[in-house]
Order: C-alpha cells, then sequence, then structure tokens
C-alpha cells in the first residue's frame, strides 16, 4: 500500500472582501479549503490582525493591556497612530465604547469627529466598532459610516436588532460590513440573508458568529466557525461564505484568568504571561477554526500570533 | 479496509447452523458488517477468517496507552476530523521535553510531578517527559532517565534517542513504566524495533514526510511492533496541521492503515509564548502527544484549558458546578441572581455581570446542563425546585435582604415563586444577558 494525498476539493470559495485604500488596502478571505490546507486549494490572503483601540482611556482594561499603551492610550489619535507606525498595525480597529449610554453617553456627531481625526492621522485600514448597545449603535454607526465615507472601512457590528439602518448606511457610503449573531450558524445564515435581502452585496459582508475566551465557550465559537466553513465550502451554502471575524480581545482581557493576580491564585502562575498567552492561544485557535479576520489588543499577544500565522503559511 | 456483509459472507461456513443466534450465516454476515455482532459467536468459522475479520474490523486508528499505571494516557482511537461531528475521543498527552545533561533536570522532573491542578472539576497535568540523548553518553543517559523516573513517578517516559544501543540500556531501566521509544528512522528501524518488541514498548517511527513514514510503519510492523506513534518531521505550524490532517483523513476515510496510529509532535521554541500558540495548533489539529521544550503554570493552565475545550463532548452541554458564585467582593446587600449551570449560560451572564462592575451573587442551580428556557420547557427550572435550592443552599443567612432576582425569560415564575419562598421579594431581571449591567447599575 503507498501512501497518497488525501485530498479534498470543494465547489464553494471563501468570498475575498477588501478594505482599507490605496497601497495599504487589506484583502481577507479567497481561500477555496479549510484554514491552511493550502496542498488542496488557494489560500491567497493571510488572517489579518487589527489592533484594538478605544474613544476613551481604557480604565476597565486590566493592568498587563493597558501598560502596554500607558503612554498614547489617552489620545484616541496618539494612540492609533502609535500602533500603525510604533507596532506596524496593517489595520486598527476603533471601538466607539464611549457612546455606550451606560458610560459616557459620548453623542453620535462626537464619535464622527473623533473618527474623522484618526482617519486623518493613519493610512492603515479602518474598522469602525460600536458600543454594543443596540439603540444606540444605529445613531452611532450611521453617523461614523457618513465620517469615513471614502475610506473603505468595515463598520460593524449589525444585529438583528438594528442591521437596517447600519446596512443602510454601510451601504451608502459604500463600507464593508460585520453581520454579529450570538454563537448559532442558523442565526449567522439567516442575519447574512436579511442583510443581502436588502440590496447590500454578499461579496461585503464580514460575519462575526460571536467570539468566546479560551476556557469560556471557546469550543462553541471554534464548532461554529468550522461549521459555517464546512457549509460554504463543501455544500458551497452562498449565505455562509462571508469571511469570518474573531474579535479575540473584548473576550479574553475581562476573564479572571487575565485578572487575577499570582497572589490570589498561585497555582497559575504569573499574570502577565498568562494574560499574553491567553490572548494568543485564543486567536490561534479562532485561525485554526476559520478566522479570516482578528480584532486584538496586546502587542506581545499579536506578534506571537504573527509568527504563528508565519509558519502556518509558509509550507 | 471494512469488508462488506456479502465479503463477510464469503468467510464463514454457510451451513445455516443457527448456533450464532442468527437465522442464516448471511444475516449473521450483514450484522458483523455492521458491527453489531462479534465473530467468536460462529463456532465453526476457521482460524483464517478469523484473522481477515480481525484484521477488517479493527479500528482506523490504533489506540493503547502512553506510560504504565493509574496515569497512563490513552491515545489514537479516533473517529472524525471534526469535534462537532462527534466528541475528540482520547486528549492529547503534554510532554517536556528534558536533556539528560541538563543541570535543572531533577527540578525539572520534580515540576511536571508537582503540574496537576483543577479545572471546572477536571485533574489536568503534564503527562509525559522526553528524555532526550543530548549528552552522547549512554550511562549519564541511563542515569538520567532513572533518575526522572524516580522524581516523577506517576510520569509517562519517553526517550528521546535515536541510539538503539543507548535506548536499550534506558528501557530495561524503567521497564515498567512502558517508556515509548523515539524514535525508529529508516536508519536504525530493524534495531529499534528489536528493542521495542523484547520489552513489549511501543515505538516512535520517525520519517521526513509521510510517505517515507508509510513506508517506515509497514517495515516496522513487519518486524512484530504493533504500537507505533508517528512522526512525520513536522517541524513548522503549517506542516503540522497539514501533515496531521492528512494523516487523520488517510486513517479515516481511507482506511490507510500505515497511518492508522496517533501522532507525536515536537513543538520546540525558544520563546515560551510562541511555543505556547505552535502547541496549541498541534492540540486543536489531531496531535496525541504534544513535547514542548519548557513549562511554567501560566503556560500549563493555557494548554490544559485549550485540550479541555477541544475535547469535550459536542453533543453534551457543559456544566459547571451548582454553587453560588461571588463576583467582585459581594457584600450582605449585593444582589443575588439565579440562573441555570448551562456552562454557556453561566459564562455569558457572569460575563455581563462583571461586566457591570456591580458586586453580585450568582446562584447557580443544577438543571442538567440546560439554558434557562429549556430547563424551565423541561421541568428543571421551576418555582418549586428553585424554592428548594434557595431555601436549602443556605443563601438566607449571608444577605441582609431576601431579594432574588430571576431571569426575564422566566418572568411567569414570579407569582409561585413568591408564594414558595416566604419572606423573599422576586424581582424579574432582564431577558437578554446583555442588558444586565445596565439593570445592576439601574437599581
Amino acid at each position: 500500500m503507498s501512501f497518497v494525498v488525501p485530498k479534498e476539493s470543494f465547489n464553494g470559495k471563501v468570498l475575498a472582501v477588501d478594505f482599507g485604500k490605496d497601497d495599504k488596502a487589506l484583502i481577507v478571505g479567497g481561500e477555496s479549503c479549510m484554514p491552511f490546507l493550502s496542498f488542496e486549494g488557494e489560500t491567497p490572503n493571510r488572517p489579518v490582525i487589527a489592533h484594538e483601540i478605544q474613544d476613551c482611556s481604557p480604565d476597565d482594561w486590566p493592568d498587563t493591556v493597558k501598560e502596554a499603551y500607558k503612554d498614547v492610550s489617552s489620545d484616541p489619535v496618539a494612540w492609533a497612530s502609535h500602533c500603525q507606525d510604533k507596532l506596524n498595525a496593517k489595520a486598527i480597529a476603533l471601538r466607539l465604547v464611549s457612546t455606550h449610554p451606560d458610560r459616557i453617553d459620548r453623542s453620535a456627531e462626537d464619535a464622527a469627529k473623533l473618527i474623522k481625526d484618526v482617519l486623518a492621522a493613519i493610512n492603515v485600514p479602518l474598522i469602525i466598532l460600536g458600543s454594543n448597545h443596540i439603540e444606540k449603535d444605529s445613531t452611532v454607526l450611521v453617523a461614523a459610516a457618513e465620517a469615513a465615507s471614502g475610506h473603505n472601512c468595515i463598520i460593524g457590528k449589525a444585529q438583528e436588532g438594528n442591521y437596517k439602518t447600519i446596512v443602510a448606511a454601510a451601504l451608502a457610503h459604500n463600507h464593508k460590513l460585520i453581520a454579529m449573531s450570538e454563537l448559532d450558524i442558523n442565526l449567522a445564515k439567516q442575519l447574512n440573508i436579511l442583510i443581502t435581502q436588502m440590496g447590500f452585496d454578499k461579496q461585503k459582508l464580514i460575519t462575526d458568529p460571536m467570539c468566546s475566551a479560551l476556557g469560556y465557550g471557546l469550543e462553541y465559537t471554534y464548532s461554529v466557525m468550522e461549521r459555517i466553513r464546512l457549509a460554504g465550502l463543501a455544500q458551497n451554502d452562498q449565505t455562509m461564505q462571508p469571511p469570518i471575524l474573531g474579535d479575540v480581545g473584548m473576550y479574553v482581557w475581562k476573564i479572571k484568568e487575565t485578572v487575577a493576580g499570582e497572589a490570589d491564585v498561585p497555582e497559575w502562575g504569573t499574570l502577565a504571561e498568562r494574560g499574553i498567552a491567553w490572548e494568543t492561544v485564543t486567536a490561534t485557535s479562532m485561525v485554526l477554526s476559520g478566522s479570516n479576520l482578528l480584532i486584538m489588543r496586546h502587542p506581545s499577544a499579536i506578534q506571537n500570533v504573527e509568527k504563528t500565522i508565519d509558519e502556518l503559511t509558509s509550507s | 479496509m471494512a469488508l462488506t456483509g456479502v465479503q463477510i459472507f464469503k468467510l464463514l461456513p454457510k451451513t445455516n447452523c443457527k448456533k450464532c443466534g442468527f437465522p442464516t450465516c448471511l444475516a449473521f454476515a450483514m450484522k458483523l458488517a455492521q458491527g453489531g455482532a462479534d465473530i467468536s459467536a460462529c463456532p465453526d468459522v476457521s482460524e483464517e477468517a478469523k484473522a481477515t475479520l480481525g484484521e477488517a474490523s479493527a479500528p482506523p486508528i490504533r489506540s493503547f496507552a502512553l506510560g504504565a499505571g493509574e496515569k497512563a494516557v490513552k491515545m489514537g482511537g479516533e473517529t472524525v476530523l471534526f469535534r462537532h461531528e462527534k466528541k475528540f475521543v482520547n486528549p492529547c498527552a503534554i510532554a517536556l521535553n528534558i536533556k539528560d545533561n541538563d543541570d535543572a533536570l531533577e527540578q525539572k522532573a520534580s515540576e511536571v510531578a508537582s503540574s496537576e491542578i483543577d479545572r471546572v472539576g477536571q485533574k489536568l497535568r503534564v503527562d509525559a517527559i522526553s528524555v532526550e540523548y543530548a549528552s552522547g553518553d549512554s550511562a549519564k543517559y541511563e542515569a538520567a532517565v532513572k533518575l526522572i523516573a524516580d522524581k516523577a513517578p506517576d510520569t509517562a517516559i519517553i526517550l528521546n534517542c535515536k541510539d538503539s544501543a543507548a535506548v536499550e540500556a534506558a528501557v530495561k531501566a524503567v521497564a515498567a513504566r512502558k517508556p515509548l521509544i523515539y524514535a525508529a528512522t529508516e536508519e536504525n528501524a530493524e534495531a529499534m524495533a528489536a528493542v521495542a518488541k523484547d520489552n513489549k514498548v511501543p515505538l516512535v517511527a520517525s520519517a521526513a514526510g509521510l510517505e517515507a513514514l508509510s513506508a517506515l510503519t509497514e517495515k516496522i510492523k513487519g518486524l512484530g511492533v504493533e504500537d507505533i506513534v508517528l512522526d512525520s518531521g513536522a517541524g513548522t505550524a503549517g506542516e503540522i496541521i497539514q501533515h496531521n490532517t492528512q494523516i487523520r483523513r488517510s486513517a479515516l476515510k481511507k482506511s490507510f492503515k500505515p497511518l492508522g496510529y496517533p501522532v507525536i509532535n515536537y513543538v520546540l521554541r525558544d520563546d515560551p509564548i510562541l511555543e505556547a500558540s505552535i502547541a496549541s495548533v498541534a492540540i486543536a489539529k489531531y496531535s496525541s502527544i504534544v513535547v514542548v521544550s519548557n513549562i511554567s503554570k501560566w503556560k500549563n493552565l493555557v494548554l490544559f484549558t485549550l485540550r479541555q475545550n477541544l475535547y469535550t463532548d459536542p453533543q453534551v452541554p457543559m456544566q459547571v458546578e451548582q454553587k453560588i458564585y461571588e463576583l467582585g467582593e459581594p457584600g450582605a446587600d449585593a444582589p443575588l441572581m439565579i440562573t441555570t449551570n448551562f456552562s454557556l449560560t453561566y459564562f455569558i451572564v457572569s460575563g455581563e455581570i462583571e461586566n457591570s462592575k456591580v458586586p453580585s451573587r450568582l446562584a447557580v442551580m443544577d438543571c442538567e446542563g440546560l439554558s434557562v428556557l429549556t430547563a424551565w420547557a423541561a421541568g428543571k427550572f421551576t418555582a418549586a425546585k428553585i424554592a428548594q435550592f434557595i431555601s436549602e443552599c443556605g443563601i438566607a443567612d449571608q444577605v441582609s435582604q431576601k431579594e432574588l432576582i430571576i431571569p426575564g425569560q422566566v418572568a411567569i415564575l414570579s407569582g409561585a415563586l413568591e408564594d414558595k419562598l416566604e419572606g423573599w421579594k422576586i424581582t424579574v431581571g432582564p431577558r437578554e444577558a446583555n442588558a444586565i449591567p445596565t439593570f445592576l447599575k439601574g437599581r
């Protein structure tokens, strides 16, 4: 018996979505095989990691990751420039947390102004995220889409409760759109269908099936992502072919493993390494299960995942 | 290759004697093909037919243990490529590589021996030590292996040594521990196979690429070694995912026996966090033994957790322990909320409570791992059962005001609960977890 490489070929293909402008534009997706199996399909674009910043000081972030940005994080524009110029970020994700009614309840107009300032300071692609407040996001993201008109950004997240206004804004200002549902392949599919039925091009969609941190439901996200990929590739389900987002940082940097000091849990070892490794391994798991785009926080974690992706795409 | 019913029928006596319990030999053959009967039920079948059938019915990935005793790690026996199809069966072993001339050898072995931690009710540990023949001195190697075996008495041993004479001495020194030999190569296959066979220990076949590896496992099997572990020479993360995927697919989908064995991956890297990341590729992608160059408490926790997550049964809801969880540092007047013990429900609800920054208590009730609405529908999250849990758990003594916040999805229970829980005020909380921060802060 001699060995024959067991290849699988699929009819379906992940859609390739570009964002950003000019020579800094990026493309995610486009593969015709399961993640990193380049012996049996095309894998034209490596996963992209966007550095997460937010529109106010990250007082709610744990020390390990707050420390990494302490000199710049009081000013979102300086923070964005720092990520681009010092950390070589390929993309930046700006989360408008302060617009949340429970935070500062900053207005949509303020958010729009900040977006213009950030866009003026950077030339890498920008992802604009709301505060995950269904009603507020539908006004904030509409203003954001307008402010970023012409920059080919990714905006999000459109959810079942607010997708109509956000889709319309993305459509009007020619942005890409993140459609987010909660850990259920059928909900993800349904939302993609609803959005495309509004006339939004499926080639401009990014699916966020909801991330979870290692140890906190990671296996659900992992399997939902794998199933979405298989549906898009093996069953050629057109509604399941957008690239997938793994919004890693915000789920990792709040759990006990990234917060609790060594004095409280001596059996867990040093806090800084633990937190960085937690984000690294969560993110690596996400690219293995199908994520094309990651949003991450800690520079060292990002570096380690980039190195892992280097290895995954080298052979 | 699995045989069809008709192929099996041809091997049977065709006497229709009914001694097997089936009306005809053909019916028996059909049942055998489905795996619903055992060939030993036929008293008249030839030895030759038995052997043929035994070979055909062997699991596609051979299963055996790494190490000996209670903490031996079962390997192989996997049946799927994706965990949503069916549970991944045998969680991979995590192993630490130690050089025989490492000055910190004893200390490292002790760290492995004491690496056990508890995570959501499971005891997890570094399972094995790979002792590397770096000194070039076989007496030194044997002594190092003995010392490590002594310092880590429950840990499986991997003899990372391609010198068959040095391996032989080391195997004999710790034979009772059933060490795994790493490795047989094209060059030393005969000698290594002889050592493995004589001492009844498993053997890694190591070759560059899957074609050479397939030929090597056939050769080793021909030399009488059955318990084989595969090393395809995968170095980069890309090679690990590609080789391991091809190995598992060949075994499961093509019934390709030469690759129907567990896999070992050495993922040694200088940077400990990068090493954890590459190890996670091997854990997720079908490795049975993942060998790292250094361990530490945080790293063990990360790798154990990933392994535990990916090896949970996707068809059985993960559960958390029934108890009152304290989030933040709740005082006597902190809010008390209740939910079910489906792990995902717990993670989402507790996460949102933490987001709110309002110190709170979360009563998690055993509902066999069902979510709130499902548990309510199944009669496991009812007013009577909630009342019993709250009364018996003793929480009444820890709070200054008896107020219980129930999930908005089961608002309907509030009246009945107030009747059953005398002296308690029942408050209906939000329907969705993401509204919890607003709810808690607004109180």
